[in-house]
């Protein structure tokens, strides 16, 4: 079971409640699949990804990436159960999409990148310890059914 | 993963953009490294202030850059450019080199933080693959 502090309970839900979920998912996968070009496999039916402008440009990326987030909320709402709240997706990552759980790292990764360049200076070091601690208990928690 | 005349631009570009605050962005990256990531805090159990915006903190974060900006300016021949960092890492200080990653992502960070209309996904992309054959580089002499 996963300990959080008030400071990081209270971190996550404002970080949440203030985002623009559309904008930030987009950017997001947007900038994942830019930095990380071997993340365009799981992408094949999207269309034109070939170069930076055409994937920032791509509306299933755009709307893609807000699924994404959106998917987050059930962890932001369920912070003290993360692990089942996520089980069906882990199966869904696993099973059907089969996507390597090495990729969860890379997004979030991108995701705490943009966050960042929204936030600015509010996005502390303490805050960036607290939102990169969510992300990897959603990771692992995606992780968990892999088998 | 080796770097395009474009990617050398757009580093130099950003670079060149950075200018002086080069040494708080070190400073700065290494801090939220030590306190994102505590287990690094190992390689520094010598410093009597680990927090950041500390003095060692910020003297640190300044050699840090010191060496990335040198890198910058040899950036057609990294591995011959940090030639004797990487021997300082390998013998003396043996840094995992798994921890080069992560000082870099949190450069990468920083840099988002104080260049937000610069650090398009392009740039990005860019600088990530420069740290990395920095990081490459330093890792050389290890093995």
């Amino acid at each position: 079971m996963v300990e959080w502090t008030d400071f990081e309970r209270a971190t996550i839900q404002d970080i949440f409640s203030k985002m623009d979920y559309e904008s930030v998912g987009h950017n997001a996968l947007a900038r994942c699949l830019v930095v990380y070009p071997w993340t365009q496999r799981y992408f094949g039916n999207f269309g034109n990804l070939y170069n930076a402008a055409a994937i920032i440009g791509n509306p299933k990326v755009a709307a893609h990436g807000a699924v994404v987030l959106h998917g987050l909320d059930k962890a932001v709402k369920n912070m003290d159960n993360i692990k089942a709240t996520y089980a069906e997706l882990s199966v869904l990552h696993s099973e059907k999409l089969h996507v390597d759980p090495d990729n969860f790292r890379l997004l979030a990764d991108c995701l705490t990148i943009v966050v960042a360049s929204r936030l600015g200076t509010g996005f502390t070091a303490d805050v960036q310890a607290a939102f990169q601690k969510f992300l990897a208990v959603v990771g692992a928690a995606l992780r968990k059914q892999y088998h | 993963m080796s770097l395009t005349a474009k990617d050398v631009a757009v580093v130099k570009a950003l670079w060149g953009k950075i200018g002086a605050k080069a040494d708080d962005i070190g400073a700065e990256a290494l801090g939220r490294m030590l306190t994102v990531y505590p287990q690094t805090k190992t390689y520094f159990a010598h410093w009597a202030d680990l927090s950041p915006g500390s003095a060692p903190v910020k003297k640190h974060g300044k050699t840090i850059m010191g060496a990335v900006s040198a890198a910058v300016a040899s950036i057609e021949d990294l591995p011959g450019a940090m030639s004797q960092l990487s021997e300082l890492h390998a013998y003396k200080l043996r840094v995992d080199p798994s921890n080069f990653k992560i000082l870099s992502h949190n450069l990468l960070v920083v840099l988002a933080i104080q260049f937000p209309s610069d650090f398009t996904p392009e740039v990005h992309v860019a600088m990530d693959k420069f740290l990395s054959a920095v990081a490459l580089a330093l890792s050389e002499k290890y093995r």
